[in-house]
């Protein structure tokens, strides 16, 4: 499937030259396949585990778990008055969301090296996909934190409205360091290593931990901008979802204005650079 | 030719083989640069290979085109180029019409979905629309005879289940241009037979179709026309006939009993042929062998790694293309064995008595059967047969056929009782019959 709308247009076929965006409208084209890989993933994923679906509760029940015991009990790390539980919890949902979703993306196009030397379509195709095979995960991890949020009896006010906004910040966030990753990682394999690092050091300077509000005195006393902690896209998420079922971390603003930037910028670049190396896939990989 | 739906001009792509092997890490790109910036003469020169050059042709609507050559010709990197998965170097194509690609049977199947699933899942991948894998879903399923595991995962298929199924779905891509690499070359006869029928129905329906093959004589039932590559241009476009005859001369006259591999030589990089060679007893090099004496086909090859389920063999051919048989060194079972890494010879021992004088080409392959193909060489060895005493060879009558086997006769007289027999006991029936 080409040009699949229209059977006579011609198609041409020369080196590519530039930056350009052309391909994008493809994806639109090309948005059947888009579904049946993340339905694919989805599937495989959960037929071959014993534990299927249930894994995607526990990663982030687990983690939680050892949080609140050991930086919400032993460290005695604050929740932005909210009980820590409920607080590790919700942050982990949007961060398993991002981390996934980048480990899934990173490693998407060499894994799938059988399809892209053998069938043409748009590249972009395989690393998105693998990002949001990781929304069903999330889909299924949400109802635990709503049976704690009727355990702790805290409900969410207007400003659950905008959650849905903040799970696409996520999204657009990981997509974005996805599609740099899962470039580079066809031309240079070291991306495989550099992963699981970076998205352990990733984790340590978003605030799923500890509350944004905690970085605030220190950054007055060394004279950094408020918006600073935004740099990192996912920081603006975490708090983001907070804010939107909370109501805590109002004061995070900025952050999440600058995240909401970032996460931008990191899906344009990404998907330009993805653009300008796809051409050499199918010859590297 | 007023319709022409691929027009290419000047088709080239080059691969840069030394930058791939060398610069596979960060680490060593970061360094060759760094050597590069402080000694531009240090800088190693990238090998280069072009794989195509300058090809022109042009192909009309509704025409079935075959395209042929040794390996490393650029038959698959055409292919490759005209169904958009690389990019040309320079020169440009144009293509009318939406395009199928078919470089391998069961592109995207996944062995833990079921078969319903994976119809689904390889029909996107390959450019089919939702819609119209619902519409052809039960020809798909009754094409390829899997109706009552079609909701097994194909893990738990046979071979022959999971090729039918494959195929099935490919063979039911509506696209006006398909692109078939070699995909006849896995499976039984059976089924290649098959798969020759709904190729020929894809023909027939108008499309235009362009097929690589190492298989001679399906490129001549099959295709009306060839385009015969030859190191990565075009050599000769024409009538098939014209071009096969004129390729298997080309390979002829130049095939030697004994065949050694150039470095670099275009395989699979897991497993590579070195050497092949016709022995006699005495393990010369033999040009010209005694139908009266058992001969040797000594294959060498590399195996990178560890290759599971492997197995190499070779295909005798007459100069015209036609086959004498096909035979895999784990014969007769012919499924693979684990092997490698490092060098190996596969050595087969040809009895006497068996060919008849003439002219024969070696191919030789090496694959995991059913599933893919690491090397195939076209008719890389030739060598002659001189009859020398095998059936009728004390007079010089030149028998015809391409097997010349000694048989075990008999002759005996034949007595009256015997011949009235039968007529006997037709009679009796006869009347048995008439009795009821």
């Amino acid at each position: 499937m080409s040009s699949a709308d229209a059977t006579d247009a011609v198609m041409v076929i020369e080196p590519s030259r530039g930056w350009g965006v052309a391909r994008l409208r493809e994806l639109w084209v090309y948005r059947e396949l888009l579904y049946f890989l993340v339905w694919r993933d989805v599937k495989v994923r959960y037929k071959q585990t014993v534990l299927g679906a249930a894994w995607a509760i526990l990663q982030p029940l687990a983690t939680a778990a050892v949080f609140t015991l050991f930086f919400g009990r032993l460290a005695g790390i604050d929740g932005d008055g909210l009980p820590y539980p409920l607080f590790a919890y919700a942050g982990l949902l949007a961060w398993t969301l991002f981390a996934q979703g980048l480990t899934q993306g990173a490693s998407s196009l060499v894994g799938s090296a059988n399809l892209i030397t053998k069938v043409y379509f748009p590249r972009m195709v395989v690393p998105v996909s693998a990002v949001l095979g990781g929304l069903v995960d999330f889909a299924v991890a949400l109802p635990i934190l709503l049976v704690m949020m009727a355990h702790y009896g805290r409900w969410p006010g207007a400003g659950l409205a905008l959650f849905p906004l903040f799970v696409v910040m996520a999204v657009v966030a990981s997509t974005g360091v996805a599609t740099w990753l899962a470039a580079l990682n066809v031309r240079y394999r070291d991306v495989r290593y550099v992963v699981p690092f970076l998205v352990q050091l990733w984790l340590f300077v978003t605030p799923v931990i500890y509350p944004a509000s905690k970085l605030a005195p220190l950054l007055a006393e060394w004279g950094l901008p408020r918006w600073l902690p935004g740099l990192n896209p996912m920081a603006g998420v975490v708090e983001g979802i907070r804010w939107s079922l909370f109501g805590t971390g109002a004061q995070s603003f900025p952050v999440i204005f600058a995240s909401a930037v970032t996460a931008v910028f990191f899906l344009v670049s990404g998907t330009l650079y993805f653009q300008h190396v796809e051409r050499s896939f199918a010859d590297v990989v | 030719m007023t319709d022409v739906v691929i027009r290419a001009e000047n088709l080239s792509k080059l691969y840069r083989i030394g930058e791939l092997q060398l610069r596979t890490t960060l680490r060593e790109s970061i360094v060759a640069a760094a050597r590069g910036a402080l000694r531009p003469s240090a800088r190693r020169p990238a090998e280069t290979v072009w794989a195509l050059k300058d090809v022109s042709f042009e192909i009309g609507r509704g025409e079935v085109v075959g395209i042929i050559g040794r390996n490393g010709a650029g038959k698959s990197t055409l292919l490759k180029v005209l169904a958009r998965i690389t990019e040309p170097t320079s020169g440009r194509a144009e293509v009318r019409g939406r395009v199928g690609s078919l470089l391998e049977v069961g592109t995207g199947f996944h062995s833990e979905l079921t078969g319903r699933e994976n119809i689904f899942l390889s029909g996107a991948i390959l450019g089919m629309r939702r819609a119209e894998i619902v519409r052809r879903f039960d020809e798909i399923v009754a094409f390829a005879e899997v109706e009552r595991f079609v909701d097994t995962p194909v893990k738990h298929y046979s071979t022959g289940m999971y090729l039918r199924l494959a195929f099935a779905v490919a063979a039911h891509l509506e696209p006006e241009i398909l692109l078939v690499d070699e995909v006849l070359a896995v499976g039984d006869a059976a089924f290649q037979k098959k798969c020759l029928g709904k190729m020929g129905d894809v023909s027939r329906q108008g499309r235009t179709v362009l097929f690589v093959s190492h298989n001679l004589a399906a490129v001549r039932y099959l295709c009306p026309s060839t385009l015969w590559l030859e190191g990565g241009g075009v050599h000769l476009h024409g009538p098939s006939e014209a071009v096969v005859r004129e390729y298997l001369e080309s390979t002829t006259a130049g095939g030697t009993a004994l065949w050694t591999a150039e470095a670099g030589a275009n395989d699979d990089r897991r497993a590579s042929l070195l050497r092949v060679a016709v022995t006699d007893e005495g393990g010369r090099v033999a040009e010209m062998v005694g139908s009266d004496r058992p001969f040797f086909v000594e294959i060498d090859y590399r195996l990178a790694d560890r290759v599971e389920g492997v197995r190499v063999g070779y295909r005798l051919q007459t100069p015209d293309g036609l086959v004498v048989f096909t035979s895999a060194d784990t014969d007769p079972d012919g499924w693979g064995t684990d092997r490698g890494p490092g060098v190996l010879r596969s050595r087969c021992v040809f009895p006497g008595k068996l060919l008849n004088g003439g002219r024969y080409l070696l191919s030789v392959g090496c694959d995991v059967p059913m599933r893919e193909i690491l090397f195939f060489h076209e008719a890389v060895a030739a060598f002659n047969v001189q009859v020398s005493g095998s059936a009728g060879g004390a007079i010089p009558d030149g028998r015809l056929g391409l097997l010349r086997p000694s048989l075990d006769w008999s002759v005996a007289p034949v007595a009256d009782t015997d011949r009235g027999s039968h007529a006997r006991a037709g009679e009796l029936e006869g009347d048995d019959a008439a009795r009821r």
